[in-house]
């Protein structure tokens, strides 16, 4: 069942993903890709990621989202002035790009070099995480929180009118 | 259980997938959603690696990823709204400022 299930969000995720590189609109690549973030906050909880899980929806599909769609109806361009793809030459090149290096990543073939798991569950829920995030990443947290403030003000300044 | 090598795979292909979209599109909004993209195919290959070591630590590194994935899409989105205000679009072909 959970194997089958990996695999219907696996395919679903995928195949949104190429939505938003495809679609015109970027309201409909918006929406696809909220539906890539919720198929794979479900893998992660196949993988007993519980808390990322929930924190994938509330700040990817919630906030992250939200930001972009608030952008772009902001911006509110119409049809005809969406720029839409590069021109044919690039864009060819950039296809022969982009699979030359998904690839060369298959190709290394990480998963024969992994070693056996050694258990068969993890808990991943909020207590077991939060004792990480405030005991051993310590450090990495509170620079965290110092990176989001810097982000805040420079978000402010950027966007102020006369820049 | 799931399939680890297939959750990889998938996480290649997402990676490919946001590399793709970040080369072809010229619409600064949808590039900056090919980023997300790639950053989701880190953390998803973060959460298997974490998976299959049975070791919270990758989880933890794919929450921070996430944190500065935000910070980067609030600073991002700035930018964008900073540049349509100066070239009235956001087409990346057009985007030439710097250079004159």
């Amino acid at each position: 069942m959970i194997s089958f299930l990996f695999y219907v969000f696996a395919a679903l995720a995928l195949a949104s993903a190429v939505m938003v590189v495809t679609r015109k609109n970027p309201v409909s690549s918006a929406l696809f890709l909220v539906m890539t973030f919720f198929c794979l906050a479900g893998i992660y909880v196949l993988m007993d990621a519980f808390f990322l899980a929930v924190v994938q929806v509330a700040v990817y599909a919630g906030a992250i989202m939200v930001l972009f769609l608030f952008v772009i109806m902001m911006l509110n361009l119409s049809p005809d002035e969406l720029p839409a793809f590069m021109n044919r030459k690039i864009k060819w090149a950039a296809a022969a790009l982009a699979i030359a290096l998904t690839g060369s990543l298959l190709f290394l073939d990480v998963s024969r070099r992994l070693p056996a798991s050694p258990g068969t569950e993890l808990n991943g829920e909020v207590g077991a995480l939060g004792e990480l995030i405030f005991g051993k990443f310590l450090l990495p947290f509170e620079l965290t929180a110092v990176l989001l403030l810097m982000a805040i003000v420079a978000a402010v300044i950027m966007a102020r009118r006369e820049l | 259980m799931v399939n680890f090598n297939a959750a990889i795979f998938v996480a290649l292909l997402l990676f490919g997938i946001g590399t793709l979209g970040f080369l072809i599109r010229r619409n600064a909004i949808v590039v900056f959603m090919s980023v997300e993209l790639m950053l989701n195919a880190v953390n998803l290959l973060l959460v298997t690696f974490s998976r299959i070591r049975v070791d919270l630590d990758g989880q933890v590194m794919a929450f921070f990823v996430m944190a500065v994935a935000a910070a980067e899409a609030a600073v991002g989105l700035a930018i964008i709204i900073a540049v349509f205000r100066k070239m009235r679009n956001i087409d990346l072909d057009k985007a030439s400022l710097l250079r004159s």
